[in-house]
């Protein structure tokens, strides 16, 4: 087996996606909102689904949310992430809105459930690539 | 103008179900064409419109080549993944109603054993980029962990258990045992599914359909000429497919309970002109366990957070009050992406059910889900 095979799929943004990831690298998660209208969206998308306004800003959100909800993997569907298992994947109700996935930091499982509220971190993984990790949000 | 009542499916094509199959998947769609065609009366120059299923479907030309088919007059794709059946049976029938061609094949087929399992097929699909971007790089990889926070959602909201989707898992594994075609072929208790390995909670190894090798494929024509056809008319009476709020992102979706299927049911329905309570038999998609009574909620057979409890006490067994997935679904005879759905709701309709025959089937209705929440369904009448 190469380890090319092993290697973690890592994200292809395109220009109009590479804003998010540049946020991510320094820790804010950066959402796209429309210049006319104001709105936030998430995933990036070329227009504005409220106005159809074609032009956007990238504004840092407040990182902070609460879980809308989850699931554990137990089963490696790659093998890059055998050596994780069990991990969490958290839906999160941004408070600007849209939802966010991301990785629940251990720490937290034990409270687990809807309506946690948390606030997301990004650290560098080690791929290179910075990814959201909720943590519980204990000013909330 | 109405469909209602306009399309038949006049021919159904099996191959031989397996986990791991010798035959590439061209060569099983053409099997299971030849087979169809045959079923319909038809030889295959007779084919005039063609509507390939799924990512490894071959193309139309290719079957124009092997059959010789001297005048396709049209031809179409419906990428909704497991949908996409029943989105090509409404495509087809829309098509010869117009007078564009007379009699549609639709085949699908495929070989996984050889290939990209279903985890590796969503990031090779270009409408679901953002979740290969944003959700693949963190371990969101296969339909299991898409799906699953659907599934714990309704859990938490409703209070569903595993022990109910453990009741679904269980009559299709019933039903398989009535298939000399199903892959699966040993009975298991509610006890196995609560022992089989989490594979993405709350989604057991036994909420999970198969991955299998095979080929099926439909004929579709007008109800009108399919009365002078071998088998006794099956027609559709009423066909819709629905596309979930988000498409593209089940993450982004408003309500992570609300698949497609539920905008397409009342139309559906309405079109039919029939209730609930004359479906005498039902083929509903069954990707996973919970998936079939998310379904069954939104096309309204119980309220939203009942699909649980509504398939307690045997409710979708064979002698129960709605018999579905006579033939084992993909949880247990194979996974031919619905089309097998399709193939055994007209065998019971036109009463060629052997073991699994729901006594005196009139009307009945399949659905398909596809990719992240498209939803298709047809109701069908005998006559
Ligand atoms: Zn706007």
């Amino acid at each position: 087996m190469s380890t090319q095979a092993e290697a973690k799929p890592i994200p292809h943004p395109t220009p109009d996606e590479q804003p998010y990831w540049d946020g991510a690298e320094v820790g804010f998660l950066r959402l796209q909102h429309c210049a006319a209208c104001k709105k936030p969206r998430h995933y990036p998308q070329l227009v504005c689904p409220y106005c159809y306004s074609c032009e956007c800003e990238w504004v840092d959100a407040t990182g902070r949310g609460t879980v809308h909800s989850w699931t554990v993997a137990h089963h490696a569907f790659h093998p890059a992430f055998k050596d994780e298992l069990p991990y969490t994947l958290v839906t999160v109700d941004l408070a600007e809105g849209p939802r966010a996935l991301g990785r629940l930091d251990p720490s937290a499982q034990a409270e687990l459930r809807i309506g946690l509220p948390v606030r997301v971190t990004f650290p560098r993984n080690a791929e290179g690539t910075s990814l959201p990790v909720f943590l519980l949000d204990d000013d909330a | 103008m109405s469909l209602r009542g306009r399309g038949a499916i006049t021919g159904i094509g099996e191959t031989r179900y397996s986990k791991r199959s010798p035959h590439t998947a061209f060569e099983l769609q053409i099997q299971a064409s030849l087979a169809a065609i045959a079923d319909a009366g038809l030889d295959p120059k007779e084919i005039d419109g063609i509507i390939p299923i799924g990512i490894t479907g071959a193309p139309a030309e290719a079957f124009v080549t092997n059959f010789g088919i001297p005048d396709l007059r049209f031809s179409a794709l419906s990428p909704m993944g497991g949908a996409s059946g029943i989105g090509a049976v409404q495509i087809a029938i829309a098509a010869i109603e117009a007078g564009l061609c007379k009699h549609v094949l639709i085949p699908a087929g495929r070989n996984v054993s050889s290939g990209a399992k279903a985890g590796v097929r969503i990031h090779q699909m270009p409408q679901f980029h953002l979740v290969t971007e944003y959700e693949l790089p963190q371990g969101a990889i296969a339909p299991a962990q898409l799906y699953a926070p659907m599934a714990r959602r309704h859990m938490e909201l409703y209070g569903t258990t595993s022990l109910q989707f453990a009741e679904v898992a269980v009559t299709m594994r019933a039903h398989a045992l009535l298939n000399d075609n199903a892959v699966m072929t040993k009975p298991i208790t509610i006890e196995d599914h609560q022992a089989s390995r989490m594979i993405a909670d709350p989604f057991r190894l036994l909420d999970c359909s198969l991955e299998s090798d095979g080929g099926a494929a439909l004929v579709v024509s007008s109800s009108v000429r399919a009365r002078d056809m071998p088998h006794p008319c099956v027609q559709v009476l009423g066909i819709a497919e629905g596309h979930p709020d988000s498409p593209s992102s089940i993450t982004q979706r408003g309500d992570l309970t609300r698949l497609g299927i539920a905008k397409a049911a009342p139309i559906a329905f309405e079109m039919a002109g029939v209730s609930h309570s004359d479906i005498d038999v039902a083929e509903i998609y069954d990707c996973f366990t919970y998936i079939v009574m998310c379904q069954l909620e939104d096309m309204g057979f119980c309220k939203k957070g009942e699909g649980g409890s509504f398939v307690e006490g045997g409710r979708l067994r064979l002698g129960g009050p709605l018999p579905t997935n006579t033939h084992g679904g993909l949880l247990s005879q194979g996974h031919m992406l619905g089309i097998n759905h399709i193939v055994e709701l007209v065998r019971q309709l036109r009463h060629a059910g052997g073991r699994a025959q729901v006594a005196g089937a009139e009307i009945g209705l399949v659905t398909g889900y596809g990719d992240m929440g498209d939803g298709a369904m047809a109701i069908m009448q005998r006559g």
